[in-house]
């Protein structure tokens, strides 16, 4: 009739929505993100500026790559790539050689995400993907620490951060070991404050539970997290690895389980990648529970002193089935009724 | 006190106050009228009037066809101009009757018969319900009489009168409720007798408490009459949200209320049923909620049936170029794609978005499964996966292993998906895909 009505849109209901998006989503995992890799920047110094700095723009640049070479629109808009990088630095040794980093990064991207379809088709974690690479390939580099809080961290680098490609990493100094090696090998126990402010040598981002539990809670608030995994995880540790210790005092206290190595890190920020862990409240926890059980069991009776990273990865694994077994119960539907 | 309510659901921004205090106000007759012959579920309506033949306001002018149908009346008096076909909002033709009123004819109810009600028999009640056109007003446009007709071998306790509204944007139940509420305690009194139930429940959300208030009072004294209030939450207003927040008892699947001894019925209907019924009258106009920013008169008008949407939003003047209009609310509503279809007696509301409110075109990402929308499901499906079957086009096995046709399409799954997967619209598809299937078969 006039042309006031000819650029009408014309859809199906509904016609709201939230306004809430994937990038915003993700945006908030990094904002979450950034304190964690303040403190271990404050912690360990210039190396660990440079170790994130690495996995985080190799990561960008793979997710840049696949989709040129794919011949698809670019997907680094949706800031996935960014939170595969900056995790997987944080779970990094903090002297870690940055060649052998860039190369997990790039691991990380083609082989956990990028193979199976990119975002949201990856059945596993991409960063610990990129990790459990590294791990297997370079098992000495992967478990070299040093100190927390070395006087002329903001001066020079860990001596092993610039190996260059192809060599062995050296370390010049006698470097500390980690809480759950001391517990393990040497059956020294760490100071639970220590742990939870992150006075203890481990992985860059993995030292401080306080700001990793801060950082959660802010997720979880604004609902861009299911609390429920990393509750779950937190009490299935405790309880599994009270259990143990109650038989045997011998055993690693619980709280001492709970804030040591990359536990906190992991339950937060990894086992919660919502790709990959369950869609329903039931499955949730059933997968925060098989997570907690597997991680003491690793660490009690593993040859490794750190289980977190391969009980998610299990985890991921199971979710699928998880998922199948836990639908939810529809409205309406009669035990044992007719079905339509 | 605590409200009653439902698990999951969504909080859309209501913007009702655009509209909440504006009283209903009457609307002034279009140049044309045009009556659609299948404005309400079931079989169309069958014409009883010629081409040039003289209606007055109120007049028989189509006879239902069958039980599951009802008759139409002239909602002014004229001329009959054509017998035909017209357009419908969703660009189809649709047989029609269309009327040219008089210039200057008056919004009398000129055809009528009152009836002695105190004396009338439940199937007399009901068959009354039917012979006066009415339908769900609530926007499904079921024929009433049919939902008051139990099953054989059901019999109905409970009458719920719907007044929950909690489509955004809509008031016009709120306003019905304040201002014609003798006529909705008419209405449940009538009806109670039709359906020869023990009790009325009146169901309001919780953000209407001067409605609560004045249907609180006027419930006083009548000892099968009480007042619920809910929680204000969508889709609350759905059948099956109500039984299960007022009631604890789920509507079986696939199932009627009646199932569950139950009659659902849209506060507005009952409205009209209180105040046409004893006068034997037709139903002619209805209430309806004119709102979006894209409207510069928003309001609550009473708007006679068949008035053209282009007339209607010449009156109220749009603001700007208007982006969507809807008719309905933006959950459940439908968009129109032919501004000259006329108001059938199923909608309750036009909404006209203009650019800002409006959902645009919004980049759609992968799923991530995130589960809100299996958190957000009020009937407690998978809409992820259900989602990612559709992409596959496994339609089967959506209906038969992830429950495909329990989902009353309230658009929650769609409303809160941050990868903006259009999933209920997939469903839609889906479900059409299977039903088509199944018919072939």
């Amino acid at each position: 009739m006039t042309s006031r009505y000819l650029d009408m849109e014309i859809s199906t209901s509904p016609h709201l929505g939230r306004g809430l998006s994937v990038p915003i989503i993700m945006r908030n995992v990094v904002y979450a993100l950034l304190p964690i890799i303040g403190v271990a920047v404050y912690t360990f110094g210039l190396s660990v500026f440079f170790l994130v700095f690495t996995t985080l723009v190799t990561c960008l640049m793979a997710e840049r790559f696949i989709c040129l070479w794919t011949r698809k629109p670019s997907t680094i808009g949706d800031y996935s790539a960014a939170i595969t990088g900056i995790l997987l630095g944080l779970t990094l040794p903090p002297g870690f050689p940055l060649w052998m980093a860039a190369l997990g990064s790039v691991i990380a991207m083609a082989l956990g995400k990028a193979l199976f379809g990119g975002l949201g088709f990856n059945p596993f974690n991409p960063a610990l993907v990129g990790r459990a690479f590294l791990q297997a390939a370079f098992p000495t580099a992967i478990t070299t620490w040093s100190d927390a809080f070395q006087a002329d961290r903001f001066t020079t680098f860990i001596n092993t951060t610039l190996t260059l490609p192809f060599m062995k990493a050296i370390p010049d100094t006698v470097s500390g070991a980690t809480a759950l090696a001391a517990m393990k090998f040497d059956h020294k126990l760490a100071d639970t404050y220590d742990l939870f402010i992150g006075n203890i040598s481990g992985s860059a981002g993995e030292t401080c539970a306080l700001v990793i539990l801060l950082g959660g809670g802010y997720l979880a608030l604004r609902k861009m997290l299911d609390w429920r995994i990393p509750v779950g995880i937190f009490l299935s540790v405790l309880l599994v690895s009270g259990l143990f210790w109650w038989m045997d005092p011998k055993n690693p206290p619980p709280l001492f389980m709970l804030f040591s190595g990359g536990l906190m890190l992991g339950a937060v920020f990894m086992a919660t990648d919502m790709v990959t862990s369950p869609v329903t409240p039931v499955g949730a926890w059933i997968y925060s529970g098989i997570i907690g059980v597997l991680v003491v069991f690793i660490r009690l009776f593993g040859g490794l002193p750190e289980g977190v990273m391969y009980a998610i990865l299990l985890g991921n694994a199971a979710t699928p089935l998880i998922n199948l077994m836990t639908q939810p119960k529809v409205y309406g539907s009669v035990k044992g009724g007719k079905k339509d | 006190m605590s409200l009653k309510t439902f698990a999951h659901g969504i909080h859309p921004r209501e913007n009702k106050e655009i509209t909440a205090l504006k009283p209903i106000r009457r609307f002034p007759f279009p140049p044309y009228f045009v009556l659609l012959l299948s404005q309400h579920a079931g079989k169309p309506a069958k014409p009883i009037v010629r081409e040039g033949q003289e209606v007055r306001r109120g007049e028989l002018i189509a006879v239902a066809n069958g039980f599951v149908s009802v008759p139409i009346h002239s909602p002014a008096t004229g001329v009959v101009k054509k017998v035909g076909t017209s357009l419908d909002f969703n660009g189809k033709m649709a047989p029609a009757i269309i009327i040219i009123p008089y210039p200057g004819s008056l919004q009398q109810v000129e055809c009528w018969q009152s009836r002695d009600i105190d004396h009338m028999t439940p199937k007399e009640i009901i068959q009354g319900v039917q012979d006066m056109g009415m339908v769900g007003l609530g926007g499904a446009a079921f024929p009433t009489h049919v939902k008051l007709t139990p099953p054989k071998g059901k019999t109905i306790e409970t009458l719920i009168i719907n007044g929950c509204e909690c489509e955004p944007y809509l008031t016009s139940d709120h306003r019905v409720m304040l201002e014609q509420s003798d006529d909705i305690m008419m209405g449940i009194r009538l009806l109670l007798k039709g359906v020869m139930a023990q009790r009325a429940v009146i169901a309001i959300e919780a953000n209407k408490p001067d409605a609560i208030e004045l249907m609180k009072k006027c419930s006083e004294g009548e000892k099968q009459i009480s007042v619920a209030v809910f929680q204000t939450k969508y889709p609350q207003g759905a059948e099956k949200m109500l039984t299960r927040a007022l009631m604890k008892k789920d509507i079986p699947s696939g199932g009627l209320p009646a199932d569950i001894g139950c009659v659902i019925s849209n506060v507005a209907t009952v409205a009209e049923i209180g105040r046409l019924l004893p006068r034997g009258q037709g139903l002619i106009e209805r209430v309806v909620t004119i709102s979006g920013r894209g409207v510069q008169r928003p309001g609550n008008y009473f708007i006679p049936i068949g008035t053209p949407l282009d007339f209607i939003l010449d009156q109220v003047g749009l603001e700007g170029r208007a982006h969507q209009v809807i008719f309905g609310g933006p959950m459940m509503g439908k968009g129109v794609a032919f501004l000259e279809t006329p108001i059938t007696k199923g909608i309750s509301g036009i909404v006209v978005m203009a650019d800002a409110e409006h959902k645009s075109r919004q980049k759609i990402y992968p799923c991530i499964k995130c589960a809100e929308c299996v958190n957000s499901c009020p009937i407690h499906l998978n809409p992820s996966t259900l989602g990612l079957l559709a992409r596959k086009d496994e339609f089967d096995q959506m209906a038969e292993d992830f429950h495909l046709f329990d989902c009353f399409e309230c658009g929650c799954c769609s409303y809160v998906c941050p990868s903006h997967i259009p999933l209920v619209q997939y469903f839609r598809l889906a479900k059409e895909a299977v039903r088509k299937k199944r018919s072939a078969a």
